[in-house]
């Protein structure tokens, strides 16, 4: 074992840890009240470890630390977009916490320390490393969502969203723990060559695999495992709301390849029909649950189960054309997400969340390029061409049809019209209703900018989506 | 045979206290019987030849989680009959679910799977051979990956437990003479001019 090149693969990562805890000396150490040093420095960690990774890609794929580390495409790929997201969060966050006087430097640590774990996940290669790395992301999300302690729906959030996620990690550690006994190993590559040795213990192997799947599940928000995601949503403080919903999915996405694919490929038929449940099951129930919801982040949550669904159908196409379309649809999943909390943050006020529905009433009065925005990233969340939410549910649903399960892809299009409803609905209280009042829009230069950029980007690349599907092809096509 | 005797005494022991952790009414007991739970699997580990692991567990377990486990149990006030309320009425429907749970995975991961057959018995050492060396070797060279990540996930614990329990300092209603000698008049006078009432 060669240590000089194993630290040098595992590079972002590296920097990522040791800038973390000297940003947790820095910010206790800081005098500023507002926090400005913290959040600088740890924009700055994010974008030395997203140049790092891409300084590093090599195109190849190489193993470090006993099989337990991978650099592949994929993990690069992933590593930037996570980084990106995350500045992109941060950026909002801050505005968040300036806006309603909780400026606090444990939000930026704990967010970095996040950002950590969705890495482990992304390049984890043994089944130990996916379920630590899972811990370090969701331990951090758990703290971050308490951290507002004179919030009560925030403490009951957190208090949910721990016991249900420890329950999901149980869960699958005991399907890890099951597999780990038929197989004998917890190296992904090993345990694939395993499984598709042994044929005889399948029932054994596809009963680990079911707790594997629920654990999965939970990660994602899948449909029956999404009971946190509307209070968590709810409850949380938007800042970590926005966290939450944008950049922990794409890990999640990166857990799913490793297991399901990278690991349980032998197992592809029965963990196909498993995800064909789980995607109807969160198509329907989001998409027709969000309609009856008056709560913004409540709606957003419902959403987000929705585009699950449709993130599952890439999954389970089986073939890496559709993985690379599951990919696609997470990254634009996650910038629509973070788009649309944006303009939540950068409607609320000191006390005022503007998380309800009639508060975006008439936000064309008030700020026509804002509603503009807003309209942008509800179109591209419905699906309307030529936005970006469009292509991602082309690029799924053509992999879908040709895998040969028309009827699953015109069952996805049936949800995603009902789902229509709920996000034009959004354009109708904008546009054609009056504001219930005219408090100007009160934000940071750089949220206005950054929250634009947002928005345009989902139009631009939208109008150009060869481009970022060429480099998801690239990742995944070995 | 001997050594097959302690070992199912131990065995034994560790079953009947699991099941006695969830059966007994006074949380107080419950908790010291997963303490005997403990030092059962912990003599089982010594049985393997894992020294360090059962040592570990004993003193990290038994001796520090179990004993902060007693102090929240006595601090925290759980009422019991509100926990209990309603315990009737759902006992046929999770009694029928908890059946129905383990005959389905009674069959599936039941006999066959799990014989002792492809296990190959443990391997005695010299004397001389240290347990600990060996982990310590393990821990630093093939998992030092994990190793370092479990690092990091106690310290975002350690992190998340301030961030979410430190509150800022109390402000007390302490004395302090050194100021407030040197208090003025206009500190703490304020002399205003208004118009005296007029009569309508």
């Amino acid at each position: 074992m060669n240590w000089s090149t194993d630290i040098m693969l595992a590079l972002p990562e590296v920097i990522l840890l040791a800038s973390a805890c000297a940003l947790l000396v820095i910010d206790t150490f800081s005098k500023d009240s507002g926090r400005n040093i913290t959040y600088g420095l740890a924009q700055l960690i994010l974008i030395v470890a997203a140049s790092v990774a891409i300084y590093l890609y090599t195109g190849e794929t190489s193993y470090a630390f006993g099989k337990t580390f991978v650099s592949d495409p994929m993990s690069t790929m992933l590593k930037v977009v996570v980084c990106i997201i995350s500045l992109i969060v941060f950026l909002y966050s801050h505005e968040y916490l300036k806006k309603h006087e909780w400026m606090q430097g444990e939000y930026f640590v704990l967010g970095l320390f996040a950002v950590l774990g969705m890495m482990v996940m992304i390049s984890a290669y043994s089944l130990l490393t996916v379920y630590l790395g899972l811990e370090l992301l969701s331990l951090s999300l758990y703290a971050m969502v308490a951290m507002r302690k004179e919030s009560q729906a925030a403490s009951e959030a957190a208090m949910k969203y721990f016991v249900l996620g420890s329950m999901a990690s149980g869960m699958l550690l005991y399907g890890i723990s099951i597999l780990y006994g038929v197989t004998g190993t917890l190296e992904l590559n090993q345990l694939s060559h395993m499984l598709a040795v042994q044929t005889e213990q399948n029932i054994l192997l596809v009963f680990g695999l079911v707790f594997i799947i629920v654990g999965i599940a939970f990660k994602l928000g899948a449909v029956p495992f999404h009971m946190w995601i509307p209070d968590v949503y709810q409850g949380a403080p938007t800042a970590v709301t926005l966290f939450i919903s944008s950049a922990p999915k794409i890990a999640a996405f990166a857990m799913a390849i490793r297991l399901l694919v990278d690991g349980m490929q032998p197992l592809l038929i029965d963990w196909q029909q498993m995800l064909v449940i789980l995607a109807i099951l969160s198509m329907a129930a989001g998409n027709i649950i969000a309609i009856s919801q008056t709560n913004l982040k409540r709606m957003l949550a419902y959403s987000t189960i929705a585009h699950v669904g449709f993130l599952l159908l890439g999954i389970l196409s089986g073939t890496e054309a559709g993985y690379a379309a599951a990919m696609f649809y997470v990254i634009t999943y996650a910038l629509m997400s973070a788009g649309a909390f944006g303009v939540i943050i950068l409607l609320s006020r000191k006390g005022f969340e503007s998380d309800n529905l009639n508060d975006i009433k008439g936000l064309s009065d008030k700020s026509p390029w804002f509603a503009f925005i807003m309209l942008i990233l509800m179109f591209s969340m419905t699906g309307v061409p030529p936005f970006l939410g469009f292509w991602a549910k082309w690029f799924v649903l053509k992999e879908i049809v040709d895998m040969g399960y028309v009827w699953l892809a015109a069952l996805a299009v049936v949800f995603a019209i009902i789902g229509a409803y709920y996000y034009l609905r959004i354009v109708k209280l904008m546009y054609f209703d009056k504001a219930e009042n005219m408090t100007a829009i009160k934000a940071s230069r750089q949220m206005r900018l950054a929250l634009s950029i947002n928005g345009l980007a989902l139009l631009v690349i939208g109008l150009m989506p060869g481009f970022l599907m060429t480099l998801c092809l690239a990742a995944l096509i070995k | 045979m001997i050594v097959q005797a302690i070992f199912y005494i131990f065995a034994g022991l560790l079953i009947f206290s699991a099941s006695m952790v969830i059966t007994v009414r006074n949380p107080v007991f419950a908790a010291l019987f997963l303490v005997l739970s403990f030092f059962s699997s912990a003599a089982i580990w010594l049985m393997l030849e894992a020294e360090f692991l059962a040592i570990a567990l004993v003193l990290v377990y038994v001796g520090a989680v179990m004993v902060l486990f007693l102090f929240v149990i006595m601090m925290l006030d759980i009422n019991l009959t509100r926990l209990r309320e309603g315990f009737a009425s759902y006992l046929p429907l999770g009694i029928v679910v908890a059946l129905l749970m383990m005959i389905a995975m009674g069959l599936v991961v039941g006999s066959g799977y799990f014989r002792t057959e492809g296990v190959s018995p443990v391997v005695s050492h010299a004397p001389d051979y240290s347990n600990t060396t060996e982990l310590g070797k393990a821990l630093y060279t093939l998992y030092l990956y994990p190793f370092e990540i479990a690092g990091a996930i106690l310290l975002v614990a350690i992190i998340a437990a301030i961030a979410l329990t430190m509150r800022k300092p109390r402000s007390t209603k302490t004395q302090q003479p050194a100021l407030q000698v040197q208090v003025k008049k206009e500190d703490r006078l304020k002399i205003i001019k208004m118009q005296s009432e007029q009569q309508q």
